[in-house]
């Protein structure tokens, strides 16, 4: 766009080697289009099979069954979406929290040194996360956690029922931990573009530290931290390996979250392997169009969010 | 300084060049193969120590699951495959070309449980397991448990099932063997590599089923032998048809598949769980390499070769791996289905 006008404003001052590199780029940016359309259109190919023979009801039945190939996807969507949500509703306020005090109230020294911590959280291989979640949390959970939950909270639906260490719970804390530094850095990126003038007109108006931070960083990029909590949700959701080994992978829709569950990713890393009917291939295949789908959606409302932030 | 650069850029092109013509004569002959994951570390051995045998032959696995395997093989992408299960007849009809199964080894599948003050060698009859995986029955001190282990000291606590959550030949043979042994689990469940459990938590792959069955006390699983050895878990000990409790081991196992030997078919492709020789360990399998009836020439030759090295001196390596070696009688019959492979003459292009 800024190339277009460049050349109806100043004809002649541009290169050949401009414009070869401005169509370069722009065709690279097509490309990388296309490839996302066509790797939704291979999945919808290979998952094709599948949507024609149970149409909906893949969506909406509860049964996973491959033996007498009846593929039903609801507790596997539901237990993406539950374990993504608690991993948030857990990592958000914690990030947010993070990066407010690294930004706000240590010197900056000491802020850079923990940020540069908190954001190696993301190179740890998940499945060394998946690794201490069996051996390290799961147990904690089963002895020390759980017990309590069970004990005191029991009456409430979602602590209710046997408890085995790993299940949904375990799987949401891990993903929360595996989400902290994504929500981390951007909402901390956000922070940093509000001005120092507007945090000091706030203190001059007489605000304390708190209500400073509350009117003028966080009251301003609203919607960039939910841009920021989007993207964390877009991880979680996609996250296999780690998940995998701590959910408990038991295909069941169930209230509590001491409760085994299944995830998408975790389902389709499973079974994709060993998968000898052609049906069998193709409603994992179909899953994993599902997957793409919903995180696709739910990347797009971040780049909205995001958008929308920056204009404004 | 840019004479420097490409001087150094053709330096490195050559050298890439003298690499790749060193490395192509040395493995005169590459054979990729890919499958089941059950005996990788057999094949592993077996491939390094065939290198050493003919230094001409370069074997490269890929252990990516039998069904994986199975469809490579079928699509003609790799020169040999390796399936814990024998193929169907549909997949084999899809196949197009004939396809020959080659059993290597005997591998066992054990139940091993978690139940601190309970040592190893509990034992179990088949209807009492298979009630058990079904949710049937939910504590240990069920009464059919404690009248079979008299002077057991069984906790009055809820049994957690552990199975494997990724599809896998192990769980082939384990609900192979309980759609044998209970009409129930027949109609309920069935027969495959991923099934419907009815209870119980999933483990990811055979470390991950040992991992839950230690961190879980009052857990009950199955794993491959191997995994119950080093994992020191303490394991069941099944009743067999003959009404006898064993435990696996190297013999138990290969008097499973001896007691086949009679009514096996002539491509192999039969089941050896429930046996009913006496001192047969019930829930074992064979593990098989796929290979194509006809075969070109160069690599063909190779291939046969290395079968032969692996019934004859290769079986040696199984024991230390804890797989059972096939017994002799079988031995010399599946020698004589290698020998009759057809070679082509290489087509060159």
């Amino acid at each position: 766009m800024s190339n277009f006008r460049l050349r109806k404003r100043a004809r002649r001052e541009i290169h050949l080697g401009d414009l070869v590199f401005s169509y370069f780029l722009r065709a690279l940016s097509f490309g990388l289009a296309l490839l996302l359309a066509v790797i939704g259109f291979f999945l919808f190919r290979g998952a094709f099979a599948s949507i024609s023979r149970y149409g909906w009801s893949f969506v909406t039945e509860s049964v996973w069954d491959p033996v007498q190939e009846v593929f039903g996807s609801a507790p596997v969507l539901y237990g993406t979406l539950v374990s993504s949500l608690i991993a948030v509703l857990i990592a958000a306020p914690l990030s947010i929290g993070i990066a407010l005090f690294l930004n706000e109230v240590v010197p900056p020294k000491i802020g850079r040194t923990i940020g540069f911590l908190v954001e190696m959280l993301a190179a740890i291989p998940s499945v060394v996360y998946g690794l201490w979640g069996i051996f390290v949390l799961a147990p904690w959970l089963r002895t020390r956690v759980e017990p309590i939950l069970a004990q005191d909270l029991g009456w409430i639906p979602i602590f209710s029922g046997p408890y085995y260490g790993v299940g949904m719970l375990a799987a949401g804390l891990i993903l929360s931990i595996m989400i902290i530094p994504t929500v981390f850095s951007i909402s901390r990126e956000i922070f940093k573009t509000i001005p120092t003038a507007q945090r000091e007109a706030a203190l001059a108006l007489g605000a304390t530290r708190w209500e400073m931070m509350k009117i003028s960083i966080l009251g301003s990029s609203k919607s960039g931290i939910g841009g920021a909590i989007i993207l964390g949700l877009g991880r979680a959701l996609g996250e296999t390996m780690a998940v995998t080994m701590v959910i408990g992978n038991r295909a069941e829709i169930s209230a509590s979250l001491l409760a085994p569950g299944q995830t998408m990713a975790s389902v389709i890393a499973n079974e994709y392997a060993e998968a000898t009917s052609d049906i069998h291939l193709s409603a994992l295949i179909e899953i994993g169009f599902l997957l793409f789908v919903v995180t696709f959606i739910i990347n797009a409302f971040a780049r909205l969010f995001i958008l929308r932030e920056t204009k404004s | 300084m840019r004479r420097l650069v490409s001087v150094l850029f053709g330096f490195f092109s050559l050298s890439i060049v003298v690499i790749m013509i060193a490395v192509a004569t040395e493995a005169a002959t590459l054979i990729n193969g890919a499958g089941a994951t059950f005996p990788f570390p057999l094949y592993s051995k077996w491939f390094a120590e065939f290198h050493k045998v003919d230094a001409e032959v370069e074997i490269n696995y890929q252990s990516i699951g039998s069904g994986g395997g199975i469809r490579q093989f079928t699509e003609h992408t790799i020169d040999f495959g390796a399936t814990d299960i024998p193929m169907t007849q549909e997949q084999l009809s899809k196949a197009h070309t004939p396809i020959l199964h080659i059993p290597t080894v005997v591998g066992a599948v054990v139940l091993t449980y978690n139940l601190p003050g309970v040592p190893s060698g509990l034992k179990l009859s088949a209807d009492v397991i298979s009630e058990l995986f079904l949710g049937k029955i939910k504590t240990w001190s069920d009464a059919r448990i404690v009248q079979m282990n008299p002077g057991v000291k069984l906790p009055n606590e809820p049994v957690t099932i552990i199975r494997r959550s990724d599809g896998s030949g192990t769980t082939a043979i384990f609900t192979d063997y309980l759609t044998k042994v209970s009409p129930d689990w027949k109609t309920r469940v069935g027969t495959g590599t991923a099934v419907n459990w009815p209870v119980g938590l999933g483990g990811k792959g055979n470390e991950g089923v040992a991992g839950l069955i230690q961190q879980t006390p009052g857990s009950l699983g199955y794993t491959e032998l191997v995994f119950a050895k080093i994992n020191h878990l303490s394991y069941v000990a099944i009743k067999n048809q003959a009404g006898e409790f064993i435990e696996p081991n190297l013999n138990s196992v290969t008097l499973a598949a001896s007691s086949a030997i009679k009514s096996m078919p002539k491509d192999y492709r039969t089941s050896i769980t429930n046996p009913s020789l006496k001192g047969a360990y019930p829930i074992s399998a064979f593990t098989y390499l796929l290979v194509h009836e006809s075969m070109p020439k160069e690599k063909g030759e190779k291939i046969i070769k290395f079968l032969q090295w692996a019934l004859g001196a290769g079986q040696q390596y199984a024991q230390k791996l804890y797989y059972s070696p096939l017994p002799p009688e079988m031995i010399s019959k599946v020698n004589h289905t290698i020998e009759a492979i057809h070679l082509v003459p290489d087509q060159h292009e």
